[in-house]
C-alpha cells in the first residue's frame, strides 16, 4: 500500500472502464488482482469474470493501452484463474454505480452458495427499489448477468448474478 | 502435418475434458438464432460461451505441457476427428429442444461431479481451472435440471419429447464413467479423477430429477463408447467440417 508507484498504477487502471458495463472500472469489478514491480518491470495480474467472457481479451488490451498512454513501457499483463473471481470482489462503489446504471448488483455473498441452490435471493428493482421482482432467465445479455422483471413498475432489468 | 496422439497421460486427460467442452459448446452455439424463445436462445449460447472458455483454458495448458508450440487454436482447428477425445454424448445432434436439454442434463450432472473432484487435484493449475469451471457448471446444472422437470411434467407433447430425448441419449451416458489405462495413469499424476465411483452419485441425482419430472428412467443396457479413444460417431466429422473450415481453407488466418 505504501509504494507510491503502485498507487499510481492503480489510479491509471481505475480509469479503465469495463467494455460491457462502462460505468464501472476494472478495479471496481475486482478483475485486477495484483500490481507489483519486479525491479523496474511492472506486472499487473488480472482474472476473468467468466471463463467464456468475450470481454476478457478486450479488457487486457484496454489495460495495455492505458498503461502505455500513461507512459509505462516495461510492463506485463498476466492472467490468473486462482482464486476464481467472485462477485464478492465487486467494490461498494462499483455496486452503487451498477444500480445507478440500471443493473441490480449481486445480492448477498457468493460464499454462502444460497443463490445457487433454489433459495433465490430477493433482487430489488434498480429503478423503483420494489422487491416484487421475477427472474425471467438466469442467463442474460452477458455471461455475468441474469434477466429480471419488476412486477411493480414493469421495468425489465439485468441482475449481476452472484458467482 | 501429421497429428500424433499424445502418449502423455496428462495431456490426453486435459484433451478429454477440453474436447468435451469444445464440442458441446459448438453444438449449443448451433442454437444461436434458433432457440424456442429468446431467453432460452440466450441461455444456450451463454452455456456455449462458458464451455468454449473452459476448453480454451484446458487447451492452453495442454499446449504448454506438450511444449510443441501448439496453442488453443491448434487443438481446436488442426486435429482430425480420430484425434478428438470427447465422449460420444456431446457430439450427438441437437435434435429438438428436449433432446438438447437431455444431453445437457446428462453432461452437466457428470461435469459437476467430475470437476468437483478435480478441484482436489495436486496440480494447482488444473485445480484452479476446475474451481473456476465449477462455479459455472452449478448454474448449468440448475438450468438443465429445471428444464427436464418442466418439459417432463408439462404437456403431453413436451413429456413425450423429453422422454424420447432421455431414451435416445441414455446409451451414451456409460462412457462418461468408463476408465481406461490412460485415465489411470493420469490419476496417478493428479490430472484425472476416478470417474467410476461418481456413477452412483450421478444415478442418484438423475433419478431424483427424472422422478420429479414424472419421466421413466431407461433400462441400463448396452452402452456406446469409443469417443475417448478417437472412435467417433459420424456426427463429429460434420461438426469439424463446420468448425474448422476457415483454418483448413486458409491456414494460420488471423483476424
Amino acid at each position: 500500500m505504501g509504494d507510491p508507484r503502485i498507487a499510481a498504477v492503480r489510479a491509471v487502471l481505475d480509469g479503465v472502464p469495463d467494455p460491457e458495463i462502462p460505468v464501472v472500472t476494472v478495479v471496481d469489478l475486482g478483475i485486477v488482482r495484483d500490481i507489483r514491480f519486479d525491479g523496474d518491470r511492472l506486472v499487473v495480474t488480472i482474472t476473468p469474470t467468466y471463463t467464456g467472457c468475450p470481454a476478457t481479451k478486450v479488457i487486457e488490451d484496454a489495460i495495455r493501452d492505458a498503461l502505455t498512454d500513461a507512459g509505462y513501457t516495461d510492463f506485463a499483463v498476466e492472467t490468473t484463474l486462482s482464486p476464481p473471481w467472485t462477485t464478492d470482489w465487486l467494490s461498494e462503489r462499483g455496486r452503487e454505480k451498477l444500480r445507478e446504471f440500471g443493473i441490480a448488483p449481486p445480492v448477498g455473498s457468493a460464499a454462502t452458495k444460497r443463490a445457487l441452490f433454489g433459495d433465490a435471493p430477493t433482487v430489488p428493482c434498480p429503478r423503483c427499489r420494489s422487491e416484487q421482482t421475477t427472474c425471467v432467465s438466469e442467463f442474460g445479455s452477458t455471461p455475468c448477468k441474469a434477466h429480471y422483471r419488476c412486477d411493480a413498475c414493469g421495468e425489465p432489468f439485468d441482475y449481476f448474478k452472484c458467482l | 502435418m501429421a497429428t500424433p496422439t499424445s502418449t502423455d497421460a496428462r495431456i490426453v486427460a486435459l484433451l478429454r475434458l477440453a474436447d468435451d467442452a469444445l464440442i458441446l459448446g459448438h453444438r449449443l452455439s448451433e442454437w444461436c438464432g434458433h432457440g424456442p424463445i429468446l431467453e432460452q436462445d440466450i441461455a444456450l449460447t451463454n452455456h456455449a460461451l462458458d464451455l468454449i472458455g473452459r476448453a480454451r483454458a484446458l487447451y492452453t495448458y495442454a499446449g504448454e505441457l506438450e511444449g510443441a508450440g501448439h496453442d488453443e487454436d491448434w487443438f481446436a482447428y488442426r486435429r482430425d476427428a480420430i484425434h478428438f477425445h470427447n465422449a460420444l454424448l456431446v457430439e450427438q445432434p441437437n435434435g429438438d429442444f428436449a433432446q438438447t436439454i437431455a444431453r445437457q442434463f446428462f453432461y452437466d450432472r457428470y461435469a459437476q461431479l467430475y470437476y468437483h473432484a478435480l478441484t482436489e487435484s495436486p496440480d494447482e493449475r488444473l485445480a484452479a481451472i476446475a474451481a473456476k469451471s465449477l462455479k459455472e457448471i452449478d448454474y448449468h446444472v440448475r438450468f438443465s435440471s429445471e428444464w427436464v422437470i418442466r418439459l417432463g411434467d408439462g404437456t403431453d407433447e413436451s413429456k413425450t419429447r423429453m422422454q424420447r430425448g432421455i431414451d435416445e441419449l441414455w446409451r451414451y451416458t456409460g462412457e462418461l464413467f468408463a476408465m481406461d489405462e490412460l485415465d489411470r495413469a493420469a490419476i496417478e499424476r493428479g490430472f484425472a479423477v476416478d470417474a467410476a465411483p461418481l456413477h452412483d452419485a450421478w444415478n442418484t441425482a438423475v433419478d431424483a430429477v427424472l422422478a420429479e419430472a414424472t419421466l421413466t428412467r431407461p433400462e441400463d443396457g448396452w452402452m456406446a463408447d469409443g469417443g475417448r479413444a478417437g472412435r467417433h460417431t459420424e456426427h463429429l466429422g460434420f461438426i469439424l467440417a463446420d468448425l474448422q473450415f476457415l483454418q483448413r481453407a486458409y491456414p494460420d488466418a488471423t483476424w
